[in-house]
């Protein structure tokens, strides 16, 4: 009998074993997604808003840095921080005081800018309501095997966040959004961070399924911001953003590090605030879903094991006959306007009687139109 | 006296007139100008389409060839079955595969034809006696003792829709016409979940409607590597040439897309609109730097590290802003002349023949090494002109996966013909569209009904015209798609499920359907009080006057008569 039992647990042991290997050869396709997008926004224009662009183009970095292309990502900025005229040091937005880190660089491309960043321009990027004649540098272009990593800075309160100083969107909106895109299969997974006031509201009345959330504040308290550089005269970044800086600087392409060891980004001492996540609605678990499943691009690969054997050899491509069949309609350019023998008044063109003018001879058909100006006040000739 | 009296009554008069107004004018009025325009839609037809009851039919012929039945047996034949399968899938999705069998004898010229010394050139005869429509199958029953097959093979597949079956050595001695059949049953079901659809993969394409989770990697890991049907697509090809001090590449792209990549393109053409080009990257590294393995003496880059290959790649291959399509990437990489030869290693450190790989949803790159065509102290910059129909090779091959086209490993004792020079087999043309004409038909109502809920949910969101005109395009679409499915007419099921789907998605991507109406009623009550209280107040006012002055005068009225 404990033969049997000792038996049964080798048993399990070796095959446990031989899964894993399998599960890592595997392992890549558990997570379920093969593309990455990252839509980053930044809502607030104004200089003293300056802190706002300088977080979204410190994850702007970081995600181009652990491999999501250009291409797929979406960034609006509502205002110009690095061109302002108030920038002391024009083509840079820093985000460590002492001008340290650089985080404009010179690879930044804005699809959003200035005043196109609306709410109705974010809803429609979302759910891909955009007109035809937008490009594809501005459209959200995921499948439903995309991880899209989504996040907003700006000024908020509970239950909105304002876009731009004008207009404002409601976590109702926000949500029925997700709902759209969840409907349409526009994502695998998502990751949504913000980090403005009262936070935690706007991820309240998610309802779809697949998301993740996570806010730099609860409900009723100020995010605050991180450092004033006294040669720029703003405040650089917000705190919650920095110290989320600071953790994915450690991050690496091939990095292990899991959600668990984001949700402890920034604790309080340091935050001031409570940041704040959500995980209900999301089926796997946070312990298990890598930093770089929202954050990087790691593709999958297959080796090609099989190739097709072409034998025939390459066809010249002929070279496309003088088309004598086509025949091709001249065209030629209308003549112009005669303006100078209107102005001059020649009478070679038309022969009219000597009180009437007609202005409308170049038509060749002088009955057609004529404008009869009594003597004396019309164009007489050249001086 | 009489004045106060009538100007009583002119009071009373006017505000019974005003609220009159108010009440017949001004309700009806405010009410026709803050309605939003909701064009009509087919609401009964959606909900009736939420419900997706598909049905795959499929011909097939069986023939049997000389010697496989007897004179008695021969007489029975030619005759028909049906064979009806029900798979529900979940409450709102059930499947039904319909199979028609016919069998018959073979005629004098395709005994001929299976007479030919191999199976592939009995393939190509019987291929120009007859051509099977789209979405049907012949499967030849050849006797157990012919030559056409191997020892150890039973069934042939072809390159286009025919098989060739083996019958068992049980059937040798006389049987019955029923026993022959129901021996042949199981083989030529086996045959037709080769080549025709099968549950798996049609569950696959119903992947936007069920979310299921599948038994195997294998088909989680097909799932994820093909595109999703879309009505076009763009390919394109680049050269990258890290080195062009050394290596001076010429490639002959335009030929080699012409000759081996568009026949095949041709043949895809009622699934989708193809669109290619070709560039060519100077100085673009991999971003990985390959080891060097003293045992081959060569560079190597193992599976683990090609995942990092893409990314830095990406970035500069650019591509078409006017469409959004998806875009197939195959790019072909030279390795610098200091790192050349270098080799793709398996995940278990084994030789990778084709020395390519490829991404789930991406595309391919394939490593072409050129150090063998110089000598070993050459005047660099070397001339070098690519074998286009070796790169071409590996990249139809990638081609196939990332269009779906799965080639699964088939059941044991069968035999798969190579798929010719196009690249494509008829029958696994036949496969994609199935799967294609199916997740096109379920991506569609699916996008109906949460459209139509969308609407439906939303009261402040106007419906256009044309929006209204896209639905109902698509739910006619979508309804003909089904019947003809029914029916068995793959490639019509195929064109009216695309032209849903483009109806489809176009109604729902609308830009002018933006939810942003979004109103909690504390703000209508906002926007509303200061227009309506002002002007209602004294109105409502003097008409509680005008009652209670009616009710004094009865009661005087009363009183006096007591």
């Amino acid at each position: 009998m404990k033969t049997h039992v000792l038996f049964n647990l080798f048993a399990t042991f070796l095959l446990a074993d031989g899964l894993n290997i399998e599960d890592s050869a595997g392992q890549f396709f558990s997570s379920g997604h093969t593309n990455n997008w990252a839509v980053l926004v930044c809502t607030s224009r104004f200089w003293f808003n300056y802190r706002h662009v300088a977080n979204t183009l410190s994850v702007y970095r970081s995600v181009k840095r652990l491999g999501i292309p250009d291409s797929h990502i979406v960034l609006m900025l509502a205002d110009d921080m690095a061109c302002n005229h108030r920038n002391p040091k024009p083509a840079t937005v820093f985000s460590h005081k002492n001008m340290e880190l650089n985080v404009y660089g010179d690879d930044v491309e804005v699809d959003y800018r200035g005043y196109e960043v609306t709410v109705e321009n974010f809803l429609r990027v979302l759910t891909g309501r955009l007109p035809p004649s937008t490009p594809r540098s501005k459209r959200l272009l995921s499948d439903d095997r995309s991880n899209i990593l989504i996040y907003l800075t700006g000024h908020g309160g509970n239950g909105f966040l304002k876009f731009q100083d004008s207009e404002e969107i409601s976590n109702v909106e926000l949500a029925d959004a997700f709902e759209q895109m969840w409907q349409k299969r526009r994502y695998n997974e998502l990751l949504f961070i913000i980090d403005t006031c009262q936070g935690a509201s706007m991820y309240e009345r998610f309802y779809s399924p697949n998301l993740m959330a996570l806010a730099s504040s609860q409900v009723g308290e100020d995010s605050l911001s991180h450092q004033p550089d006294l040669a720029i005269g703003v405040h650089l970044m917000d705190r919650y953003t920095f110290y989320l800086l600071e953790f994915l600087e450690d991050i690496h392409p091939a990095s292990k590090a899991n959600m668990n060891d984001l949700f402890k980004v920034c604790p309080k001492s340091q935050c001031v605030s409570t940041p704040g996540h959500r995980t209900d609605l999301f089926l796997r678990d946070p312990g298990s879903v890598l930093i770089t499943d929202f954050f990087g691009s790691v593709r999958k690969v297959e080796i090609t094991t099989e190739a097709i054997d072409l034998t025939d050899p390459i066809k010249e491509v002929e070279e496309r006959p003088a088309n004598g069949d086509v025949h091709k309609e001249m065209h030629s350019y209308v003549d112009q306007l005669p303006v100078s023998e209107i102005i001059h008044q020649n009478g070679k063109l038309c022969a009219t009687s000597t009180n009437k003018m007609s202005l409308c001879c170049f038509h060749g058909d002088v009955s057609e139109c004529e404008m009869q100006l009594p003597r004396g006040l019309g164009v007489e000739g050249p001086p | 006296m009489a004045t106060t009296e009538v100007e009583r009554r002119r009071g009373q008069l006017a505000a019974l007139s005003i609220a009159a107004v108010v009440i017949i004018v001004g309700v009806p009025l405010w009410w026709r100008t803050t309605e939003t325009y909701r064009a009509w839609l087919p609401v009964s037809q959606i909900k009736e389409l939420a419900k997706l009851q598909l049905q795959l039919s499929a011909d097939v012929e069986v023939v049997f060839a000389r010697g496989t039945v007897t004179p008695e047996q021969q007489k029975k034949v030619p005759l028909t079955q049906t064979q009806e399968e029900e798979r529900a899938i979940d409450e709102d999705t059930a499947l039904r595969y319909r199979y028609e069998t016919r069998y018959r004898t073979a005629t004098i010229m395709e005994e001929d034809a299976l007479n030919q010394p191999s199976a592939a050139e009995a393939d190509l005869s019987l291929h120009t006696l007859s051509e099977s429509p789209c979405g049907s199958l012949v499967v030849y029953v050849i006797p157990e003792s012919s030559s056409l097959l191997p020892e150890d093979v039973n069934v042939y597949i072809g390159q286009r829709r025919t098989a060739l079956l083996r019958i068992g050595p049980q059937m040798r001695v006389g049987k019955t016409l029923e026993q022959l059949l129901a021996h042949l049953e199981p083989r030529i079901k086996q045959v037709l979940q080769v080549m025709s659809f099968s549950h798996n993969d049609i569950t696959a394409a119903l992947s936007d409607r069920v979310r299921f989770s599948p038994d195997n990697k294998e088909s989680i890991a097909d799932s994820m590597r093909a595109f999703k049907s879309s009505p076009g697509y763009e390919i394109t090809f680049s050269l990258l040439n890290p080195d062009p001090k050394s290596h001076r590449l010429h490639w002959d792209i335009e030929g080699a897309v012409q000759t081996y990549i568009q026949p095949l393109l041709t043949k895809l053409s009622p699934v989708a609109n193809f669109s290619i080009d070709s560039q060519t990257l100077y100085y673009t590294m991999l971003g990985v730097n390959p080891r060097f393995d003293t045992s081959r003496s060569a560079y190597t880059l193992n599976a683990d590290s090609l995942a990092h290959v893409i990314n830095p790649v990406e970035a500069r291959l650019g591509s078409n802003a006017a469409s959004s399509n998806p875009v197939l990437n195959f790019l072909l990489y030279v390795p610098d002349a200091q790192h050349s030869p270098l080799y793709i290693q398996g995940r278990k450190k084994q030789e990778v023949p084709s020395n390519a790989f490829h991404s789930p949803r991406w595309g391919g790159i394939m490593v072409y090494n050129v150090n063998g065509f110089y000598g070993s102290e050459p005047e660099f910059p070397v001339d070098i002109n690519i074998d286009m129909a070796k790169v071409m090779g590996v990249f139809l091959a990638q081609l196939r996966l990332l269009l779906g086209v799965q080639s699964s490993t088939p059941p044991p004792g069968f035999l798969v013909a190579r798929c010719g020079s196009t690249g494509l087999a008829d029958w696994e043309l036949d496969r994609l569209m199935w799967s294609r004409s199916v997740e096109n038909v379920a991506t569609a109502t699916t996008t109906i009904t949460s459209l139509a809920q969308l609407l439906d949910q939303i009261g402040n969101i106007v419906i256009n015209d044309n929006i209204a005109q896209q639905v109902s395009s698509a739910v006619t679409s979508l309804q003909l798609a089904v019947a003809e499915l029914e029916a068995g007419n793959l490639g019509f099921a195929l064109q009216y499920s695309k032209e849903a789907i483009l109806a489809s998605e176009k109604a729902f991507f609308d830009p002018s359907l933006l939810h942003l109406l979004y109103f909690p009623d504390d703000q209508k009550f906002a926007i509303y009080i200061p227009l309506f209280l002002p002007m209602c107040v004294p109105i409502l006012l003097s008409l509680l006057k005008i009652v209670s002055e009616a009710r004094q005068r009865r009661r005087e009225k009363q009183a006096k008569k007591d």
